[in-house]
């Protein structure tokens, strides 16, 4: 009877069609079932103080000029932006402005903005104002975020093992085994070449000429990668001058990478070429452009959880030509809908039998399956000691200093500085149970007083910092905007990092919200050969 | 003591369906209390696939069954030498860290009444504290079948103050947790000494890891630590989780299953 009643089997319906996929621009989160792609966190973003925010002067790194003030020396990587921007006349600009909506709307890269109400199908806004590094600034930034992600694979690789930073008493046992996104089914396993995060994306925020900031690593399925493949590509198309005048580094290579990496971690048990599938919880989802656009590029194809299917010992995909064996998925859903057999019982999105096949060495899974617990909020904190720890060397780019109200000592400094310090929930998103300390009244300070001081180990604190701008195009002329940056590290058999990455803006003046309804955009990032 | 274990589950589907997955923990644990004379596992119009030991130790096989089909057969049929280790689940090979089990699931979670249930038990040792829970557990709720179902909670059965073995399981992970235990579900198979009745061949209990012993199981249903007459299949974190069958039809149908499990004990 017992056995009985645990044996019992579901019924798999047919697909219904879901709906309600839209992302979030707001929160980064995929407000239905299926895909949580990571954008950069607003959340993150607001709590960093920009102009005038709290009402008092900071000192703010414009990318482009050597001091503060505006109309000191130009950076060399912008030397000749500045000329570009000085002689385009009023016409002209807002024709190419035109021209770039009407490129990106023909290619279809719209973003569905869920919970923000108007067009669904609104534009991104794209700012033809490119941001510029030279080639030694990337090549730190290169650094740092290969270092970032090496540290990440082998911390993930280290948990669903032996846990050895934890033997050693570097990260609390309970932050790992006890998150949510730590699978237990893929314990003892290592997937080929020792690879759980693929495509990491790190978000990076800069204060100076020199300080450069992680807000977040994103090891699961970061997206975004389209805007920074198709703002080149317009900006190409655009201004073919500056490209011949300027010499950037190019970023159309990705989508090659991209598929070497991929190739690079199929199973042993696969001989010959490998054949590359880009798994999508389907059309309506808000990222099906770049699922559909990195495929393209890839030439693989773009199959849903319904094309997909395990027989015997591999997953096969339907064919005009009969069942092909698919050595590779590079998924675009979570974790918990790949396999209704392992995770989520009632699943329509993925394939039942994925994992067994995926534990026995028959398949790939890019990101493996249990890799989010590298990219947890609260994990963040330890990144720097992973770079130690595994690696033996110093972390090259710091975290934002992160005080664990959970320790006395960091506590006791919270509370003495509630008004400059922003504090965050550990397991909040979305900027809900947040308090930005600058921002807020005499009020609302005493009422997260009380409640730090009757649970602190559910919040953490961190200073406010001043963001870096950049100049963008906006409608009295060109003025600095707020900015972030995430690149794409590629890791496989090698570790590869495009020069390049997505940088959003915050459109609206002193606003710190790339947040797609308060106006945030995109911009082409430029890399300057050396 | 040899135990022979005849087990088959039947699936039937009113219409048609078009394909049957299945995933299966059917095979007794390696440890030093087990020792797997023959074991087979068939499945009709079924293809294996790959099979692999898992981080918790168990060993998992998929099956692919291709349709049309209106009936799976499952049938286990093995014979194992068993050895009473006193719950003691000596020498097994696995990864999967102990505070793992420190996770709560839904039919797991703790609510008042047992945190309170939990808090009253006292033991000098974490031996002695994890065999008051499953005391406690065995007094709070009474062995009847037929009053709960497969989704019944442990708070929900602690409630009812009845429930089988799936219910004392996790109201006992559920206890253990709230003491800061590690606990995992155990489902296998046991050999019913004084009747033989078969509905009680198809068992559950919960393993709790004491520190200095490791993983060590406790049958509240049975008021008693596994012993030789006992079959470990595998573990998880509920019943769900530690399911020896799970499985998916492609198709719609409306699905029946019948269940038979025969445990004898055989001829040394």
């Amino acid at each position: 009877m017992c056995l009985a009643a645990a044996m019992r089997g579901s019924g798999w319906a047919d697909r219904c069609p879901a709906t309600g996929l839209h992302k979030s621009w707001a929160n980064g989160h995929a407000a239905g079932a299926g895909a949580t792609e990571t954008l950069p966190a607003a959340s993150w973003l607001c709590s960093i103080r920009g102009q005038g925010s709290a009402g008092e002067a900071v000192a703010q790194f414009n990318e482009m000029f050597q001091g503060p003030g505006v109309e000191t020396e130009v950076r060399i990587p912008y030397a000749r932006l500045k000329d570009w921007v000085a002689t385009m006349p009023q016409e002209l600009r807002s024709l190419k402005q035109a021209e770039a909506e009407a490129l990106f709307r023909r290619i279809g890269i719209t973003f569905a903005v869920y919970g923000e109400g108007g067009d669904p199908d609104r534009l991104i806004p794209f700012d033809m104002f490119p941001r510029v590094f030279s080639g030694s600034e990337w090549a730190r930034l290169e650094r740092g975020i290969k270092q970032r992600a090496r540290a990440l694979n082998a911390f993930l690789v280290d948990v669903y093992g032996r846990g050895e930073i934890i033997r050693a008493g570097r990260i609390p046992a309970r932050l790992v085994y006890q998150n949510e996104a730590y699978e237990k089914s893929v314990a003892g396993f290592v997937p080929p070449k020792g690879v759980y995060s693929h495509i990491v994306g790190v978000d990076i925020v800069r204060t100076g000429p020199e300080e450069f900031y992680v807000l977040e690593d994103n090891c699961r399925t970061p997206s975004g990668v389209s805007y920074m493949l198709e703002s080149r590509e317009i900006m190409m198309r655009m201004f073919p001058d500056l490209f011949r005048e300027n010499r950037i580094e190019p970023v159309d290579n990705y989508s090659e990478k991209l598929r070497r990496t991929l190739a690079s971690v199929a199973p042993a048990k696969c001989k010959g070429e490998p054949t590359v599938v880009i798994l999508t919880p389907g059309h309506f989802n808000s990222a099906y452009y770049e699922h559909s656009l990195l495929a393209d590029l890839m030439g693989v194809e773009l199959v849903e959880g319904q094309d997909l299917f395990v027989d015997g010992e591999y997953v096969w995909m339907r064919t005009t030509e009969g069942p092909r064996r698919v050595d590779v998925i590079y998924r675009r859903i979570d974790d918990a809908f790949l396999d209704p057999l392992c995770f989520r019982p009632d699943s329509m999105l993925g394939i039942p039998g994925l994992m067994d096949v995926y534990r026995s060495g028959g398949v790939s899974i890019c990101s493996a399956p249990g890799a989010g617990v590298a990219d947890d909020k609260a994990v963040y904190t330890y990144v720097p000691d992973m770079v130690r720890f595994y690696l033996g060397e110093e972390p090259i780019l710091q975290n934002v200093p992160t005080w664990q109200c959970g320790k006395p000592d960091d506590l006791a400094h919270v509370l003495a500085n509630l008004p400059d310090l922003v504090v965050k929930e550990v397991h909040g998103s979305g900027g809900y149970g947040m308090l930005v300390g600058p921002k807020a009244g005499r009020d609302e300070i005493d009422r997260f007083r009380a409640k730090l001081t009757e649970d602190p180990g559910n919040y953490i604190a961190q200073p406010t910092l001043a963001l870096s701008t950049v100049p963008t195009f906006v409608e009295e002329g060109v003025a600095p905007r707020h900015v972030d940056l995430r690149p794409y590290c590629l890791v496989g058999e090698r570790i590869e990092l495009v020069p390049g990455g997505l940088t959003r803006v915050a459109l609206t003046e002193g606003s710190l919200v790339v947040n797609s309804s308060q106006g945030g955009g995109v911009k082409d990032t430029w890399v300057l050969a050396e | 003591m040899r135990l022979t274990v005849d087990h088959l589950t039947r699936y039937s589907y009113d219409t048609p369906v078009r394909s049957v997955v299945q995933s299966h923990r059917l095979a007794p644990s390696v440890f030093t209390g087990q020792k797997t004379l023959d074991w087979e596992v068939t499945v009709s119009g079924g293809t294996a696939g790959a099979r692999h030991r898992d981080g918790a130790g168990d060993t998992v096989q998929g099956w692919t069954i291709a349709g049309p089909v209106t009936e799976v057969l499952v049938r286990v049929r093995g014979t194992v030498d068993t050895e009473d280790l006193s719950g003691v689940l000596r020498g097994h090979r696995e990864t999967v860290a102990p505070d793992c089990y420190l996770r709560e699931t839904a039919p797991t979670r703790t609510d008042a009444a047992l945190a309170d249930l939990a808090n009253a038990a006292t033991g000098a040792d974490p031996l002695s504290l994890a065999h008051a829970l499953s005391a406690a557990v065995a007094d709070a709720i009474a062995y009847r079948p037929g009053v709960t179902h497969a989704h019944t909670t442990a708070a929900e059965a602690l409630a009812l103050g009845e429930g089988v073995c799936q219910d004392h399981a996790h109201a006992l992970i559920a206890c253990a947790r709230a003491r800061a235990i590690p606990a995992r579900y155990v489902s296998g198979y046991l050999f019913a000494t004084e009747d033989g009745t078969p509905h009680e061949a198809a068992h559950a209990w919960a393993e709790l890891h004491v520190p200095g012993l490791g993983w060590v199981g406790f049958d509240p249903a049975n008021r008693s630590c596994p012993d030789a007459r006992y079959i470990r299949l595998g573990s998880g974190f509920d019943a769900q989780d530690a399911a020896p069958i799970r499985g998916i039809a492609r198709g719609g149908a409306r699905e029946a299953m019948d269940v038979t499990v025969a445990v004898q004990q055989s001829a040394q």
